[in-house]
C-alpha cells in the first residue's frame, strides 16, 4: 500500500481570489471613509469606544486575511501575536514611560520578528498541521504570560493597567474621540499599505504560493522566504492592533488573549470573505456585535449563535461579505438600467 | 531512582487519558484527512449524556452502552448533515466548520447541564492499585480499557471486510470506489467510530478531571500532541504517543526547574512543534510521499 498524494490535482487550501477582487472601488472607498470620519460626531462616548474596537479588530482580521487570503496559510494563533503586541505597548508605556504612539511601531516590529520566527517551523507544515500548531500556540500563550519569571514586567495574572492618552495640542475632543481618530488614521495607513503590498511583486509571490506552491517555486519564487514573510507581516499588523487594543481598553491581562480571541478573528475573516480586504471590517463588526446580541437572547448562548451563524455563512454564502457585496452591486446595476 | 520510577508510573496513568483521546483523533484523521477540533467537545457531550442517563437511574454499564450507541449515531448524523456537503470544500472551510461545531456543542452543554463541576462515578473504584500510591485502580482500569480498545481496533481493521474497506477508502478513494466500496459511507462510519471512541475517552477521563463543559480543552491539546508524536496515520502510534506524552509531562514537571502546573500547555505546544519540525510523520506513522 503506497501513500502517494496527487499534489497537482489537489484542491488548494484556500480558494483563489483574483487580485482586483481584493479591494473596493474608489467611489465606495470614499463613501465608507466619509462615514467612518463623520460618525463619531453624532454618537455617545461608549459607541465611539466600540467603533474604535471595531477598527482595531478590523486590523487584526485584515492581518489574518493577508496571511490566509494572500499566501494561503492558516493561523488559529493570531491571539498570541495580538497579546505580544498588547503587552509590548503596555510595558513600554507603564514601565519605560514611552509615548503611546511610539510604542506601536515597536510592538509591530517585535511581533514581525516573532511571527517571522514562528513562520520557520510553520514552513514545514501546511493545511491542518499548521492550523494545529497555531492552535497550540494560542492555547499556550496565556499561560506563558502568567509565568512567574516575567511577572515583574507583565504583572502576572493581574495584568497591567494602561493610562488612556488625552487629545494633544489642547484639541477640544474627548479621550475616546481622540483615540478613535488616532486609530482611524493608523487603520487607513495600514489598509493602503496592505493593498499596495498585495499588488506588488511580493503580493504576487504570496498569491502564486497560495494557488500552487510547486508552480510558484518553478517560476523562481523563494517559497520559504515569502511564506515566513507573510507570517511576519501578518503578525506585525496584528501586533499594532494589539497595542492599540491595550491603549483603548486601558488594561492587559493574560486571560484577555485566549484561544477564543483567535477563533473570533478567524471567524471574522470567514464572515468577511477570505481574501477580500474590505470584508475585514464587516467580519470585525460581526465578532463585536453578534456576541452582544446573543448574550441578550440568552446568557451562555453566544457560542451556539456563533456556530450556527458560521454554518449558515459556510453553506449559504461561502465567500462571506464579498459575495453579498457582489450580489448587491449586480442588483444596483440592474436598477440603474 | 525510586522518584523516577514513580514519576514514570504516574506518567503512564495520565498518559492513558491522552492515549484514549489520541486514538479518537487518529480515527477521524484516517477517515477524513482532517483534524477534528470539535472532537473533545463531542466526547464531553457524550459523557454528559451518560451522566444524565445515570441520573435517571440507569445502571453504569447500560448507560455506557447506550452512550456508545448514541455517540456512534450522533457522529454519523453530524457527518451526513454538516460535513458531507463540505467534502469537496477547501481545508479552510472545513476548519471553520469544526470550530463552529465546537462552539455549538460547548454552548449547548453549558445551557443544558450548566457550568458547575460534577462528580463522575468510576466502575473500577479509586483505591490504590496493587498497593501503589501513584496508580489508582481507576487509572489501571483506564490503561486496560485503552489497550483493549487498541487490540479491538487492530482486529477490526486487519480481519474484517468492512475494516479493509475503510482502510481502502482512506488510502486511495478513487480505486476503492472502482472496486465497489461506498467511500462516502465509510467516511460516515469513521465519524461514528471516532465519536464512540471519544465517548469512551470522555467517560474514562471524567472521574479524573471532573465533568464540566470545558473539561476537554487541555486534554484535546494533549491528545493532538500524542497523535502527532505517534504519527497521525497510526492508531498504535497514537496510544504509544499518549503514554509517552504523559511520562514526558510528569518527568518535565519533576526534573526541569520552573515547570509546574502552569507550564503544562506550553509543554504540549513545544512538543507538537518539535515533532512536526523534526519528524512530521511521527514515530510510527507512514511518511506521505508526494507525486508532482
Amino acid at each position: 500500500m503506497s501513500a502517494v498524494e496527487e499534489v497537482v490535482t489537489e484542491a488548494p487550501a484556500v480558494e483563489a481570489v483574483p487580485k482586483r477582487a481584493m479591494t473596493l472601488g474608489l467611489g465606495t472607498s470614499l463613501v465608507v471613509l466619509a462615514a467612518l470620519v463623520l460618525a463619531p460626531l453624532f454618537v455617545k462616548n461608549f459607541i465611539i469606544f466600540q467603533m474604535t474596537m471595531l477598527l482595531i479588530y478590523g486590523l487584526a482580521v485584515l492581518a489574518l486575511n493577508i496571511l490566509t487570503g494572500g499566501s494561503g496559510q492558516f493561523s488559529l494563533g493570531q491571539s498570541a501575536f495580538y497579546a505580544v503586541g498588547a503587552y509590548t505597548s503596555a510595558i513600554l508605556m507603564e514601565h519605560v514611560g514611552m509615548n503611546y504612539a511610539l510604542t506601536l511601531p515597536i510592538a509591530g516590529l517585535i511581533c514581525f520578528g516573532f511571527g517571522f520566527l514562528f513562520g520557520q517551523p510553520a514552513l514545514r507544515l501546511s493545511g491542518v498541521y499548521l492550523a494545529l500548531a497555531t492552535f497550540a500556540l494560542a492555547t499556550a500563550m496565556p499561560q506563558l504570560l502568567k509565568l512567574g519569571f516575567f511577572e515583574h514586567w507583565t504583572g502576572g495574572v493581574q495584568g497591567l493597567v494602561v493610562t488612556k492618552p488625552d487629545a494633544p495640542f489642547g484639541l477640544p475632543m474627548s479621550q475616546d474621540m481622540w483615540l478613535y481618530y488616532f486609530t482611524l488614521v493608523i487603520t487607513i495607513g495600514i489598509y493602503i499599505a496592505s493593498v499596495n503590498l498585495l499588488r506588488s511583486r511580493s503580493g504576487r509571490a504570496f498569491m502564486a504560493i497560495r494557488d500552487n506552491e510547486i508552480a510558484a517555486s518553478a517560476m523562481g519564487v523563494d517559497v520559504a522566504l515569502y511564506k515566513t514573510l507573510a507570517f511576519g507581516v501578518s503578525a506585525g499588523i496584528t501586533g499594532v492592533a494589539g497595542g492599540l487594543g491595550a491603549i483603548a481598553v486601558q488594561f492587559v491581562a493574560p486571560d484577555g488573549y485566549t484561544i477564543t480571541l483567535a477563533i473570533s478573528l478567524f471567524l471574522g475573516m470567514v464572515v468577511g470573505g477570505v481574501g477580500w480586504l474590505p470584508g475585514s471590517i464587516v467580519g470585525s463588526a460581526f465578532i463585536i456585535f453578534v456576541p452582544n446580541i446573543a448574550e441578550g437572547i440568552s446568557k451562555g448562548l453566544s457560542g451556539a449563535v456563533f456556530g450556527v451563524l458560521l454554518f449558515l455563512v459556510i453553506f449559504l454564502v461561502p465567500h462571506g461579505a464579498r459575495q453579498v457585496a457582489i450580489v448587491a452591486q449586480q442588483l444596483i446595476g440592474k436598477l440603474k438600467k | 531512582m525510586e522518584l523516577f520510577t514513580n514519576q514514570v508510573l504516574a506518567g503512564i496513568a495520565t498518559g492513558a487519558i491522552y492515549a484514549c483521546m489520541a486514538l479518537a483523533v487518529v480515527m477521524i484523521y484516517q477517515a477524513i484527512d482532517h483534524l477534528n477540533f470539535a472532537q473533545g467537545e463531542m466526547a464531553m457531550f457524550s459523557t454528559f449524556i451518560s451522566w444524565q442517563l445515570m441520573q435517571w437511574g440507569i445502571p453504569y454499564w447500560w448507560a455506557f452502552l447506550a452512550t456508545l450507541i448514541i455517540s456512534f449515531a450522533g457522529g454519523i448524523l453530524i457527518e451526513r448533515l454538516l460535513f458531507k456537503p463540505l467534502a469537496k470544500a477547501p481545508v479552510l472551510t472545513n476548519v471553520a466548520g469544526f470550530i463552529a461545531l465546537y462552539g455549538i456543542i460547548n454552548s449547548f452543554a453549558g445551557l443544558i447541564w450548566d457550568f458547575t463541576i460534577k462528580q463522575y462515578p468510576t466502575p473500577f473504584g479509586s483505591s490504590p492499585f496493587l498497593g501503589s500510591q501513584l496508580i489508582s485502580t481507576h487509572q489501571a482500569g483506564m490503561i486496560g480499557v485503552t489497550v483493549l480498545l487498541l487490540i479491538l481496533l487492530f482486529l477490526f481493521f486487519q480481519y474484517t471486510r468492512i475494516g479493509l474497506a475503510m482502510r481502502a477508502a482512506a488510502a486511495l478513494p478513487e480505486s476503492a470506489r472502482l472496486v465497489g466500496i461506498n467511500t462516502s459511507w465509510m467516511i460516515a462510519l469513521g465519524w461514528g467510530m471516532a465519536s464512540a471512541i471519544g465517548a469512551i475517552a470522555g467517560i474514562l477521563i471524567a472521574p479524573v478531571v471532573f465533568l464540566e463543559p470545558n473539561m476537554m480543552l487541555g486534554v484535546l491539546l494533549y491528545g493532538f500532541a500524542a497523535a502527532v508524536l505517534g504519527g497521525l496515520t497510526s492508531p498504535l502510534g497514537a496510544v504509544v504517543g499518549g503514554f509517552l506524552v504523559g511520562i514526558f509531562e510528569n518527568l518535565a514537571g519533576t526534573y526541569i526547574p520552573g515547570v509546574g502546573n502552569e507550564l503544562k500547555l506550553p509543554i504540549a505546544l513545544a512538543l507538537i512543534i518539535t515533532v512536526l519540525v523534526f519528524k512530521p510523520a511521527g514515530l510510527l506513522g507512514r511518511p506521505i510521499v508526494k507525486r508532482v
